[in-house]
């Protein structure tokens, strides 16, 4: 494919849809691009990039709300609000170096595709702070939804379908997130020699507590090992993360550290260190994914991973665990054996899975998400058509054939 | 007064068979077609607008609701879901020709997992109910409208309902993880499910606040949270709404985000200090009840931290909580809050918009001045953290003209607020009330993709007719 279009304003992205209506030829769409690893590969002449739709264009620190231009690359979001001390809610991860990208994920890239970091077990998915959006629908007219303001039901709230819709029902151009301020300090409980089924247990524990707990993750020895914060574990380690008001964080961290020797002795882990961690987890540096290696993610009930996990070790799957369990990173060879084990593994332990990660030729044939119910299959070809009627937004990107 | 669709004659023509098919689905004693029972199901919360329906059927099972639906789609006959029928925006108004379906006998506590932290309900389970069956365990279900006693979680679904501490733990759309739903053909579905992320296109999330309009709403997954280690709410008074809107953009600006955050105006302060006798500032314009969470010497210093800030506007009167006995009393006036403008005006409505808090004191301003052109009173509360408004306009039902005016006061205040950047409804719903404002806030481009989402999930229009959007033809989807 081409160098795609990239319009510098919102008329722009509207003649170029309008156009590829008119000729009926798909648009590939794209923030910079740095996700097309990811899901299955569009098949289009064209691109659209909205990466010169670029510039926050309000931040009212007192409300709690952010604007930007769908370009806008995060750093630059995440700096400015870094100034008023605040940050994104999501801790949404950069995955410049699980996809082999050096370009800055952009604002509209990151939303349409709701990833979220470790603090969605606290604070919700990037899909919970959108309040409003303005996009182009796949007739090229330009649709609002939500406003600027941190409470809102009024009419369908479409800016929740287009998070997570990875550019195939609208192209946004604007988007408006809730913020909160960031933590003062934050530390880490780091509970060494847990098997996979004690470590979420006391994660549960964690997570159960009245403490405020905002991250939690598992990290099997060889995982831990490519943390060099943690110090040589050899073992299974948890982490359970309190971001808070100094004064509170060192409270809340003794408090927990007590409940937790119940599971081992737990190491505190402070400031810069934590954050380290966390920024590690979040960025899945320590799945260690090989170059010939896909990566999946899986959604889960956090007490059905031990069992997720277990089912893996047959296989050459390197794995961690985020979200008290609920999140199970995955590493394996790129085949379409170690797929279908890993997609059936994780149906059985009742969770929902993406491929993340995978050669084009591998994500073409085969399915990147749980192929839906044939209710929710009609429900997806019916809103897809209710946005672009005509195919011409990403099409195949999340399912064939739609 | 709105207006409402036409019943279909075809349908109103059949009654006496919709209620034998409906009776033979789900028995005799669930089916209420005798006018005299149906005037209990005329109206909600909301109760200017009255309309008995062609029947009322109350299923228990989501078997049931499936079979009612097929029947219903199958016979080209209107439905109105209806939970507990609180809706404060005419959300469950019934029309002359629809069926209604009450979810209150799906009332089973299905699941509760502690390990993972969710909750599975019937639709037809209170607010309340939910945390009453955690809280043993030291949990919590966190959105908290004031109606939670009564209110059912499938309507807090269909309204996203949110509450006082929605700024810390969100509204219902941040809390829901799993949803079954039936569809108005009848084919029942699960979305999301006991895990974090779902699959695909965010189902819940448009599901959450459909108002009834795409589809029917059997079972729920909710997150459980655990409840902190104590509160304490502390109250200040102010000279001016200008100062106590200043305020609020300190506390928040400052980095400590309170779990609560309520503003009061001065009729609002003098109607439940009347009422509950909490020791409210009578000589105060404005007042804010702030509330912190954590162990007692967190709340201590997150207490100490807003006092700082509050003392820089030089507040009439500042008063923290030294216990909970004292925190509750701090609360008891706002809590009552409806109950005491009812004693004071046995009518009023109860509005719901949404504005930049920034705005807050030009807004309270022209509705002061709207208030005396109308020559009506209002009362505002404010959840001052997440910028939603609720002023209480009092007027007499019994004067057909002071309802009119009142109606019309409450849309200039909604048509103010999205003026001021805000949105016409922050957790009560479009519902009927607000149907005919929505081209305030929405182009016609906006609506019309809103509308077509309905058409995906209700080609016909059959589920909750006449909500939500202006009356007009259901728009047609491409055939996909």
């Amino acid at each position: 494919m081409s160098e795609p279009e990239a319009p510098k304003d919102d008329a722009g992205i509207v003649a170029a849809i309008t156009a590829a209506v008119a000729a009926r030829e798909p648009l590939s769409i794209s923030g910079n691009g740095g996700k097309r690893a990811m899901l299955r590969p569009v098949q289009a002449a064209r691109g659209l990039s909205t990466r010169n739709l670029s510039g926050i264009t309000l931040h009212s620190p007192a409300e709690l709300v952010i604007s930007a231009r769908a370009g806008t690359p995060l750093p630059v979001i995440e700096a400015a609000l870094a100034k008023h001390g605040q940050h994104l809610i999501a801790e949404p991860p950069d995955l410049g170096r699980l996809l082999g990208i050096t370009a800055p994920a952009t604002l509209g890239g990151m939303v349409a595709s709701n990833l979220s970091g470790p603090r969605r077990i606290a604070g919700g998915a990037m899909r919970d702070h959108v309040l409003g959006a303005r996009a182009v629908n796949g007739e090229g007219t330009i649709i609002h939804s939500g406003g600027r303001v941190l409470k809102n039901v009024t009419g369908l709230d479409l800016c929740k379908l287009l998070a997570g819709s990875y550019g195939t029902l609208a192209v946004m151009t604007e988007i408006t997130l809730k913020v909160l301020p960031a933590p003062e300090s934050t530390a880490t409980l780091a509970v060494p020699r847990l098997d996979p089924a004690q470590g979420v247990a006391a994660l549960a524990a964690s997570l159960g507590s009245p403490y405020g707990v905002s991250g939690a993750a598992y990290l099997p020895a060889a995982a831990a090992a490519h943390i060099p914060e943690l110090g040589a574990v050899g073992e299974g380690v948890a982490l359970a993360r309190i971001e808070n008001f100094a004064s509170s964080v060192v409270y809340r961290a003794g408090r927990l550290a007590a409940e937790l020797t119940r599971f081992g002795q737990p190491r505190l882990v402070e400031d810069q260190e934590s954050r380290a961690i966390w920024r590690a987890v979040r960025d899945a540096v320590p799945l260690t994914a090989g170059e010939e290696d896909a990566v999946w993610r899986v959604s889960v009930r956090p007490s059905a991973a031990p069992g997720l996990v277990h089912a893996l070790a047959v296989m050459d799957a390197r794995w961690f665990l985020d979200w008290g369990g609920g999140l199970v990173w995955i590493a394996a060879p790129a085949k379409a054996s170690s797929h279908q084990a890993i997609t059936a593994a994780a149906t059985a332990a009742g969770g929902v899975w993406m491929l993340l990660r995978a050669s084009e030729a591998l994500r073409v044939g085969l399915d990147v998400l749980p192929p839906p119910s044939p209710v929710l299959a009609r429900l997806t070809r019916r809103v897809k058509s209710a946005f672009d009627p005509h195919g011409i937004l990403n099409p195949g990107r999340m399912y064939a054939g739609v | 007064m709105t207006v409402q669709p036409e019943p279909k004659e075809e349908v109103l023509a059949r009654r006496k068979e919709i209620i034998a098919g409906l009776k033979d689905i789900a028995g005799e004693r669930a089916v209420i077609g005798e006018p005299l029972r149906l005037r209990a199901y005329e109206t909600d919360g909301t109760p200017s607008y009255r309309q008995p329906p062609l029947a009322v059927v109350l299923p228990e099972t989501t078997e049931e609701v499936a079979a009612i639906l097929r029947f219903c789609h199958a016979n080209g006959v209107r439905v109105v879901p209806r939970g507990a029928g609180t809706s404060l925006s005419g959300g469950a108004l019934p029309l002359a020709d629809a069926v209604v379906i009450g979810l209150m006998r799906m009332n089973r506590i299905l699941s509760i997992d502690y390990a993972d932290r969710v909750a599975t309900v019937q639709a037809g389970v209170t607010n309340l109910a939910i945390t009453g069956a955690v809280a043993e365990e030291g949990f919590f279900y966190a959105p908290d409208p004031s109606s939670q006693l009564a209110c059912m979680i499938g309507g807090n679904i269909a309204m996203n309902s949110g509450g006082a501490h929605c700024l810390k733990y969100g509204v219902t759309a941040n809390n829901v993880l799993g949803l079954k739903i039936v569809t108005i053909e009848g084919e029942i579905v699960t979305l999301g499910g006991a895990y974090l992320d779902a699959a695909g296109y965010d189902w819940l999330g448009i599901l959450v606040g459909s108002e009834g309009q795409l589809a029917i709403v059997t079972e729920v997954t909710v997150r459980i949270l655990r409840a902190a280690e104590g509160a304490r709410a502390m109250l200040a008074a102010f000279v001016s709404n200008e100062v106590a809107g200043a305020a609020v953009a300190a506390i928040i600006g400052s980095g400590v985000i309170p779990v609560a955050l309520e503003f009061m105006d001065k009729p609002a302060i003098h109607a439940c200090e009347a009422f509950a006798h909490a020791g409210y500032p009578l000589d105060a314009e404005a007042m804010l009840i702030v509330e912190v969470e954590g162990s007692e010497a967190e709340q201590d210093e997150l207490l100490g931290r807003l006092e700082a800030i509050i003392r820089r506007f030089d507040p009439l009167s500042l008063k923290v909580a030294a216990t909970a006995e004292e925190s509750a009393a701090i609360w008891k006036g706002r809590k009552g809050a409806f109950g005491a403008i009812g004693r004071i005006s046995p009518d009023y409505l109860c509005m719901d918009g949404v504005i930049p808090t920034s705005q807050l004191p030009a807004v309270l301003g022209r509705i002061g001045e709207m208030s005396r052109e109308y020559g009506l009173a209002v009362a505002n509360i404010f959840h001052a953290g997440d910028g939603n408004l609720h002023p209480l306009i009092m007027f007499d039902a019994n004067d057909a003209a002071s309802l009119a005016k009142a109606e019309e006061f409450g849309a200039e205040i909604l048509k103010l607020c999205v003026a001021v950047g805000g949105c016409l409804t922050g957790e009560h719903g479009v519902g009927i009330e607000k149907r005919d404002l929505m081209p305030v806030q929405f182009s016609a481009s906006d609506l019309d993709q809103q509308r077509r989402i309905k058409s995906a999930f209700d080609p016909d229009w059959l589920l909750n007719p006449s909500k939500v959007f202006p009356l007009a033809p259901p728009p047609v989807l491409k055939a996909a």
